[in-house]
């Protein structure tokens, strides 16, 4: 498989945390001058989001882009966790419950050794990389955040799957005591995803671990998520307390909300619109004008060659 | 004082309040905005609010005419063409973000928009039929019209505040629970005119035994 990667990013390249928390001037460009005058002198407040522990020895990656990432204040208010409540700021103020030590992850289903690990086991598996991502939301937004994580094939390859295994489940933790979301039959918990085993063996797929160069915020699936940077963002699970190996497609839990509205693979295509809205322009977080959403997210060199032949009207 | 036969100058500056109060939400959002305190999708956050404080004023107006029998405070009704004029506004204002703020004038994409998106469709035609209602709610047009056509022509009102929460209903993701909200209240106020409306009728026939059913 051909795996083409983007061109390298010096890290002397990279805006500093602090200049990425600049205030957004979207009033400016609506025309609102003196005002945004204001909102730019405030933004010297921005910054004060709850900050993780550091994560020690985290490596550059080829594989992240070289774009203005999404302040961190935005990254971590502004959340699609349904555990947690459907609004998008309640996670940021519900997640504190959630304990994320001692977490165990299961690794189970077709594998010719299903195991449990421990999370600091897991964070040993391999180097920890940060990499920089577009993120777009199937709601018509989008962020880039500085993930840091690693492969999530390091993670599959311990149990040595099986030739029958096809696919790959995860699955978020339920807990009714720290998760106040799930008390509310919004979704069918726990929260399913899945991947072909190709798409979660492909080296753009990770587990995150942190976000920021700072261990991951509760609110963003801490202590481990899934991220699929080519999808759309809800097939990134979070908290993931099960791993499954399968030889057919699992049920996630979108697709059984809405079958008709969200399929499994659920790759970003500007072509190919929501029931109920577009999905040729995004928005990103702190800009005024949409943008033009791209072909799997602007990942396509890297991932078109797992659909070859399929078609994405039909396998949406 | 007497709370059922206010002064006039006690309405002139009850109406001043009421004028002042509701146009709290849109400060509201105005100074959030210049403060940027609107959270991390500002454009999302104003849209939003202008839509529900729409329907907030479409359930207030129509919740004039149940409290004042309720009440007995006749004088209500008078603050009720504010109050729709406020819908209108708020209604407008919403409109307005979304083809500026959300859309920025992109003509093909909005239009595309209105006639693909149920959402959306609902959405304007609500809009729509709000203009008539508002053009002619000055006392020139009501003795223009004339008493009864336009009452018959407000009543759409109830149409608009119907086609409102199921425009809502239609965007919500999955968690209906706002848009249920806005349904049974709704549904409260419309109920109330209509068990109203049986009564009324029922109390004609009994004075009128002969009349036709």
């Amino acid at each position: 498989m051909l795996i083409r990667r983007p061109a390298d990013l010096a890290s002397s390249e990279i805006t500093p945390r602090g200049l990425f928390e600049r205030r957004r001037t979207f009033i400016k460009a609506a025309g609102l001058g003196s005002i945004a005058g204001a909102a730019a002198l405030l933004g010297l407040e921005a910054g004060n989001a709850m900050a993780g522990s550091k994560l020690a020895g985290v490596r550059k990656s080829p594989f992240s882009i070289d774009e203005k990432a999404t302040p961190f204040k935005d990254v971590t208010s502004y959340n699609n966790y349904y555990e947690f409540g459907t609004d998008k700021y309640s996670p940021a103020h519900e997640a504190h419950r959630l304990k994320t030590r001692p977490w165990t992850v299961s690794i189970e289903g077709l594998v010719r050794k299903p195991r449990s690990l421990g999370i600091e086991d897991i964070l040993r598996l391999a180097p920890l990389e940060e990499r920089i991502y577009r993120m777009r939301c199937v709601e018509g937004w989008s962020m880039v955040i500085p993930w840091v994580g690693f492969p999530l094939a390091a993670l599959l390859k311990q149990v040595e799957p099986l030739g029958s295994a096809k696919f790959v489940e995860f699955q978020t933790l339920s807990d009714p005591q720290s998760m106040p979301g799930v008390k509310s039959p919004v979704l069918d918990w726990p929260y399913l995803e899945g991947l072909r085993l190709d798409e979660a063996m492909h080296p753009l797929t990770i587990m995150a671990v942190g976000l920021y160069g700072e261990e991951l915020p509760n609110q963003n699936g801490a202590p481990l998520r899934l991220v699929v940077p080519w999808k759309y963002g809800f097939k990134g699970a979070k908290s993931i307390v099960k791993i499954r190996f399968a030889d057919r497609a699992p049920g996630t839990a979108w697709m059984k909300a809405a079958p008709q509205e969200y399929g499994f693979y659920s790759n970003v295509n500007p072509g190919v619109d929501h029931p109920r809205w577009s999905q040729a322009t995004e928005r990103r977080i702190g800009e005024f004008l949409k943008r033009k959403t791209l072909m799997f997210n602007g990942y396509g060199e890297q991932v078109a060659q797992l659909y070859a032949g399929m078609d994405l009207k039909k396998f949406y | 004082m007497d709370w059922h036969q206010p002064t006039a100058r006690r309405i002139t500056a009850i109406k001043l309040a009421l004028f002042l109060l509701c146009l709290l939400p849109l400060a509201r959002l105005v100074i959030g905005a210049a403060q940027d305190e609107l959270g991390a999708n500002p454009i999302e956050f104003i849209t939003r609010s202008l839509g529900t404080w729409t329907l907030n004023f479409l359930l207030i107006t129509l919740a004039v005419t149940p409290l004042r029998h309720l009440t007995g405070l006749h004088w209500l009704l008078r603050l009720r063409r504010m109050l729709g004029l406020y819908a209108f506004f708020y209604a407008a204002l919403h409109l307005a973000t979304y083809l500026w703020l959300d859309q920025f004038f992109d003509w093909a994409a909005i239009a595309k928009d209105i006639v693909k998106r149920p959402f959306i469709t609902a959405g304007f035609s609500a809009f729509v039929l709000l203009v008539p209602l508002a053009a002619t709610s000055n006392n020139a047009m009501v003795r223009k019209l004339g008493g009864r056509r336009w009452t018959r022509l407000h009543r759409a009102i109830y149409a608009i505040a119907i086609i409102g929460v199921i425009h809502y209903w239609w965007l919500v993701k999955k968690d209906i629970t706002q848009p249920l909200l806005y349904a049974v209240l709704l549904g409260l106020l419309l109920g109330f005119r209509a068990v109203r409306l049986a009564r009324e009728r029922q109390r004609q026939l009994a004075t009128y035994p002969g009349m036709p059913k």
